[in-house]
Order: C-alpha cells, then sequence, then structure tokens
C-alpha cells in the first residue's frame, strides 16, 4: 500500500527532518506521478556506465543529507552535454561540504510550475499551484485549496493564477496539458492525504509541464519536528 | 508506476456529538442574573438585571448568596430558591466560583447559561474554562463565554451589560452575527443599526469554552428567523477550521466571514516555498472561497454583504447594468466594478433605440444609453421605471445599480417602492445608492420596505453587488 511505503521512506529521513531528492522522486512516482528518468552515482567510474541509456543532455544535482536547497551553494548544473563534463562536475560536488552521492537526470523542458503542500493547524492539508522557479516568493502568483482536489478544484486553482493565459498558450508559447496537470495534482493530492500525519510541507519546484507532460524536476518534502505536532 | 488517479470523493465530516439545544437559552421566558451586587449599583449584573427588568418581556430573578433587595426587587439567595424553572442563567459571579455556581443551575435544571464573567484562558487560566466545559458537557447544558457579553435577540432578550440608553440596537431582521469579540459585537450593531440592517440575533462568544462558532453555525442553519449567518473570527482550533468551512457549505443559507490576525504569520522560521507563502491567512481566505463563504476584507464588506445577502440569497455573476442621473457618479461606479471584478457589458444602437423610444421628450434627446445609463437631471420616475424595466428583462445582465440623487427635481420619494416591484417581479437583484440624508428616509425606506438594499456610498453599493457574485463556490 502506498501508505506503508510513505511511512517506510518518512521514517527513515525523520532525523533528518526532510526526504533526499532520490527518495522523494521514487516516492512520488510511485504514486502516479512523473519524474524525470535519474541515476545517482557515488564513484565518479560508474559515470560513463550508468548514464549510459539516458542519453543527452543530462542535469546533475548534489545529493547531501545537510543541503536542503541545492541551488543556493552551486549543487545544480543542467545542459551536460558528454561523460567528460560530468565527471567534472562530480569532481566539483564531491569538493562540496556534505558532499554524499550525485543525482544525474534527463534534462526536462517546459513552463515551470510549482505544486506544494502544507498541513495547515486550522485546515489540515492544503495544496498549492502556482508559478514556479527560484523567483516563486517573489511573484507569489498561486492558488491555494484543501486537499483532497478533484477536477473542478484544479480548473479553479488555475484560474485563479495571474498567470493562468500562460498555460492556455501566450503569443507563441505552447499550452500546457491540461489533462495532465490535472491528473499530476490530483494524484499529488491523493499522495498528501495519504502522507497527512506525517509531513510538514512539500515543494514540487519546479514541475515542468509541456504540451505533452508534467514532470516533477526538483522535489523537497518536509517532516515535523521529531517532538512536534503533526497536524491530521 | 500507477497513472490513473481518480478524483477523490467529497472530505467525509468527522462524527460529532448531536447539536446543542439552545431554545431555552436563546429564547428565554425566565432568567436568572447570578451575582447582582447590592454594594455597586453599576455592577455589570446589576445594569443587565435592570434593563431586562424594565425592557424585555422575560420574568427576571435576581440572584446573590447575601439575598436582599435590589432596585425593589427580591435578590435570591440562590438558584435553588427561584420557584419556577429558569430558561437562561446570566452568571456574572468572580471566575473562581463560576464552577459553583454552573453545577447549581445544572442541578436546578435551568436550560442554558451565558457567563459573562472573566479571569480565565485570557489571563493564562484555560484549565478553569476547562473544568467548566467538562462539567456541562456531561450534563449537556449549552453556555456561552465566559468573558463575553452573551446574547442579543431584538425585543426579546439582551444579556449585555451595557446600559440601554448608551447601546444603538438594530432591529428585528434576518442577520445573525456571531463574534469572538464583544466590542465588535457592539460596534457593527451600531453600523447595522444605523443602516436598518435588522438582527435575529447577536452572540459574543468571549472565550468559547464550550459552545464555539461551529455549534451556532449548525443551530443558525435551522434557525427560521435567520436569513444570513455573519462571523467575526481570530482563529480557530487545531483542525477546527476545516470543519466549519464543510458545516458552511452544507448549511443553505448565504455565511459571511470577517477575520482578524490577518498579518500575524508562523512564528517558525519555514524551510518550504509553500510553507512560506500558504501561511494562515493565506489557507483561511482559500478556504472560505474554496467553500462558498463569502469573506469581509472590511467592516464596509461585512455591513454591505450583510445586508445584500440578507435581500437576495442566490447566487449570481457579475455583469451589471448601471442607471444614473449623472455622468459622473455612473462613471465612478464603472470604476469600483471593474475594481471588483464585476463587468458592465455595454448596450448596441438598437438596444439603446429600445429604451430611448419609451423616455419621457424632455429626456430621449439628451440621455446617454451605453452603459452606464445616464438619464440626467431631467429624468422622471418613469424614466428612472423605463430604464429598470428594459435593464431587469435583461438576459445580459445579472443585477442593477441604481444611483439615485434625490435632488433632482422631478424625482418623488414613491420611486423606491416602484422601482423595487419592476425588479421583483423580473427577479433581477436592484442594489441602490441614496445619500443618507434625513430629508431622505422616505425615499431610503421605499426601497428598503420593497426589500432593495440601499447602501450610502457607491462603493458600498457595489460591494453589495460583488457579495451576491461570492456566495458560491469558487
Amino acid at each position: 500500500m502506498l501508505k506503508t511505503e510513505i511511512k517506510t521512506v518518512l521514517d527513515k529521513a525523520r532525523t533528518r527532518g526532510w526526504v533526499s531528492e532520490p527518495d522523494a522522486k521514487r516516492l512520488l512516482s510511485s504514486s502516479g506521478l512523473e519524474v524525470p528518468r535519474f541515476v545517482t552515482v557515488t564513484d565518479p567510474d560508474q559515470i560513463e556506465s550508468i548514464v549510459a541509456d539516458l542519453g543527452f543532455p543530462l542535469a546533475a544535482k548534489i545529493v547531501s543529507s545537510r543541503i536542503v536547497h541545492k541551488s543556493d551553494v552551486g549543487g545544480v548544473r543542467t545542459g551536460i552535454n558528454s561523460i567528460r563534463e560530468l565527471t567534472a562536475v562530480f569532481e566539483t560536488f564531491s569538493l562540496l561540504d556534505g558532499f554524499e552521492a550525485m543525482l544525474i537526470e534527463q534534462m526536462v523542458s517546459g513552463l515551470e510550475l510549482i505544486i506544494g503542500a502544507k498541513m495547515d493547524d486550522q485546515f489540515g492539508p492544503v495544496v498549492l499551484l502556482g508559478m514556479g522557479g527560484t523567483g516563486v516568493e517573489i511573484y507569489q502568483d498561486v492558488s491555494l485549496r484543501l486537499a483532497p482536489v478533484g477536477i473542478t478544484d484544479v480548473d479553479a486553482m488555475i484560474k485563479g493564477l495571474k498567470a493562468a493565459p500562460l498555460l492556455s498558450g501566450y503569443r507563441g508559447h505552447r499550452a500546457v496539458n491540461r489533462d495532465e496537470l490535472t491528473r499530476t495534482l490530483v494524484c499529488f493530492s491523493k499522495f498528501v492525504m495519504a502522507a497527512a500525519g506525517m509531513i510538514e510541507s512539500i515543494d514540487l519546484n519546479p514541475v515542468m509541464c509541456s504540451e505533452q507532460k508534467c514532470i516533477v524536476a526538483d522535489a523537497r518534502i518536509m517532516l515535523p519536528p521529531v517532538d512536534g505536532p503533526t497536524a491530521a | 508506476m500507477q497513472n490513473t488517479c481518480e478524483p477523490p470523493k467529497s472530505p467525509s465530516m468527522e462524527s460529532r456529538p448531536a447539536a446543542w439545544d439552545f431554545k431555552r437559552l436563546f429564547q428565554p421566558k425566565t432568567v436568572a442574573v447570578i451575582g447582582v451586587s447590592l454594594k455597586r449599583e453599576r455592577h455589570p449584573a446589576n445594569v443587565i438585571f435592570n434593563k431586562i427588568h424594565l425592557r424585555y418581556p422575560v420574568e427576571v430573578f435576581a440572584v446573590n448568596p447575601g439575598g436582599g433587595d435590589l432596585f425593589g426587587q427580591t435578590v435570591y439567595t440562590s438558584i435553588q430558591e427561584i420557584s419556577q424553572p429558569v430558561d437562561l442563567a446570566i452568571i456574572a459571579v468572580r471566575a473562581e466560583y463560576t464552577l459553583d455556581t454552573l453545577k447549581d443551575c445544572i442541578d436546578a435544571g435551568v436550560g442554558g447559561a451565558t457567563i459573562i464573567s472573566g479571569g480565565f484562558a485570557e489571563i493564562g487560566r484555560p484549565d478553569l474554562q476547562e473544568q467548566l466545559a467538562d462539567l456541562a458537557r456531561q450534563h449537556r447544558f449549552p453556555f456561552i463565554g465566559p468573558n463575553c457579553l452573551g446574547i442579543y435577540v431584538p425585543g426579546n432578550i439582551d444579556t449585555f451589560f451595557i446600559p440601554s440608553e448608551r447601546m444603538v440596537r438594530p432591529e428585528s431582521g434576518k442577520v445573525a452575527l456571531v463574534s469572538q469579540s464583544g466590542g465588535v459585537l457592539v460596534d457593527q450593531m451600531t453600523k447595522f443599526a444605523e443602516l436598518g440592517i435588522g438582527f435575529s440575533l447577536g452572540v459574543s462568544i468571549g472565550n468559547k469554552a464550550l459552545v464555539r462558532e461551529l455549534d451556532l453555525l449548525e443551530y443558525l442553519a435551522a434557525d427560521p428567523d435567520t436569513g444570513v449567518i455573519a462571523f467575526y473570527i481570530e482563529g480557530f482550533a487545531h483542525g477546527e477550521g476545516r470543519k466549519f468551512v464543510q458545516a458552511a457549505r452544507r448549511c443553505p443559507k448565504p455565511v459571511i466571514v470577517f477575520k482578524s490576525g490577518k498579518t500575524s504569520e508562523g512564528m517558525r522560521a519555514v524551510s518550504s516555498h509553500t510553507a512560506s507563502i500558504a501561511g494562515d491567512y493565506a489557507v483561511f481566505s482559500a478556504a472560505m472561497a474554496q467553500y462558498g463563504i463569502v469573506e469581509a476584507i472590511n467592516e464596509l464588506e461585512l455591513v454591505s454583504f450583510c445586508e445584500a445577502l440578507s435581500c437576495y440569497g442566490e447566487p449570481i455573476d457579475g455583469r451589471v447594468g448601471i442607471i444614473s442621473p449623472s455622468g459622473g457618479h455612473g462613471a465612478l461606479a464603472v470604476d469600483l466594478c471593474s475594481r471588483h471584478g464585476l463587468s458592465i457589458p455595454a448596450f448596441n444602437q438598437e438596444q439603446q433605440n429600445r429604451i430611448r423610444a419609451d423616455l419621457s421628450s424632455s429626456v430621449q434627446p439628451i440621455a446617454a444609453l451605453t452603459n452606464p445609463i445616464d438619464l440626467t437631471g431631467s429624468a422622471t420616475d418613469v424614466d428612472f421605471m423605463t430604464a429598470a424595466e428594459y435593464l431587469a428583462r435583461s438576459q445580459e445582465l445579472d443585477a442593477i445599480i441604481l444611483l439615485l440623487l434625490p435632488y433632482t427635481p422631478e424625482v418623488t420619494s414613491d420611486l423606491g417602492a416602484r422601482l423595487g416591484r419592476v425588479c421583483r417581479r423580473h427577479n433581477k437583484p436592484l442594489i441602490a445608492y441614496v445619500p443618507h440624508v434625513e430629508r431622505y428616509r422616505m425615499l431610503i425606506e421605499g426601497f428598503e420596505f420593497n426589500g432593495v438594499p440601499v447602501s450610502p456610498s457607491i462603493k458600498g453599493a457595489v460591494l453589495m453587488v460583488k457579495a451576491l457574485t461570492r456566495n458560491k463556490p469558487c
């Protein structure tokens, strides 16, 4: 069952306070969300064999239990086109404080959205949809909704965004696949309901939405303090 | 990887104990005021006893263990000493005596209580009020408070410790207002009274140790005297907000919420974007909209929303027709409408011709009829009726705002009543702006008595239309 799987992964991360990106992506994937194909490496000599069937370009990210905000420490590289580059990035990452492994994944493109969740003390599980990327907190163009959400809720959430026209295709940009976005949010909301007593908040940012798919390019699951309250 | 996700079923409601029986508490025939003072003339309990004794159609008894005589009336030494059953006890004893007093009330078969006394959670003694709540729950005994003003039912009962001559009271009407703060309730009652908005019930719930917003929402949803339910809320307890919005969605009446504490954010630093953006108030506001609760963001919205929704309960879309004898007023209203998400569809030439054909000869050549409609200062009652009739029949409009300047010489004081009938016939909400000057009172009442809400400001009138568009899940 999904709930058991969630519990196993979250219990493992409990003392750290958050779930590592590879674990978070595996969980989301088994909940029906799309994630890029990825591998993790700890030994630079493995890179060539392990990435063989991923193809280029690739993205690489540091995996560390001490680094929550990877891009803040230079722990994210995109547009990598060769094994030689990957090996060089590995060497750079391995010098960063707290380095444990490197995650290598297929590059995805599309409109950058954020999908998130929070356990609210008064209202319980809440989901969020908004314009994603690093400027999330500057623009704050988001819609909030009590979970669980259904198809009509997702429609209302999209309608509530200032940037809604961007999602329907705007001045030469392609529209995002509304059915896929809806399916992603509905699946995510189910995941949130199953994890409700165990999580504090979740950022899927960015979720890359194109005409074909919505793919979770990065995921962060924050857990409640070990002795703290869990809003259910 | 599983790729199908069924949409979720609607969230289920946790089981709750059976609803409280508030009948004797809110509609008492016999009242005891416990804790009157024979030493302090203006003691809150004395003020309450005096006003109920002199002004309300209930039998009231004063209680103080010392007995004696207050304003010429017998003071009973205990609730048991009163020979007939008491519906409502108003408890105004010191905090440390409230538990024993409550026990006495329960033993004596009292129907419910308002506990006026302070000295509980608000000064760091939540344990005292928890004891009261535990006892009351055991015996299914409803009480309001502690640390509250209690209840006001026009013409029936008033437990506020404010002398009658200092209080401005709304008349009997359809709006129930439940307030965590007594001060806010009294202040809003003044504003409602000034605007002629009637009350079915006002409740100050104070520390809400036992009876909380959710209990009153369930009671008021079934109360035949209440048409609109409004709340002033400071905050909900853990998980309580979700139960409240779910109950509000099931409620067939409009529910309006006015929240304070919009700016206070969580104390702990947060490390996710979602937790940072989705602060307490952002979630509160989103939850209200999602469940079709109308959130008022300021006091003007609160009174405007209450008035509009007590006249028109059906949700509408936001296409507005505007009629005015002044181009300037029309333009101001258009600006306000678009700022509040309402649209003003323009009439085409053919539509304008049809309205113009029926206007009086002096207005016909000079009226501007695109929407907003400017009938000019020469407009007569008939011109207003003609325009209103056309707009009320239009399928392209959801509501009409009438900006009436009673200074224009051709307008009579019958106009409100006549326009009210036109719009009722076509089932189209009409909202009027009339300057609230005493000399226009008859004109204003002509609207109000015919079910048309009147605002003393253009902005208020626009907010009334906004209320009708917000009265649905979005």
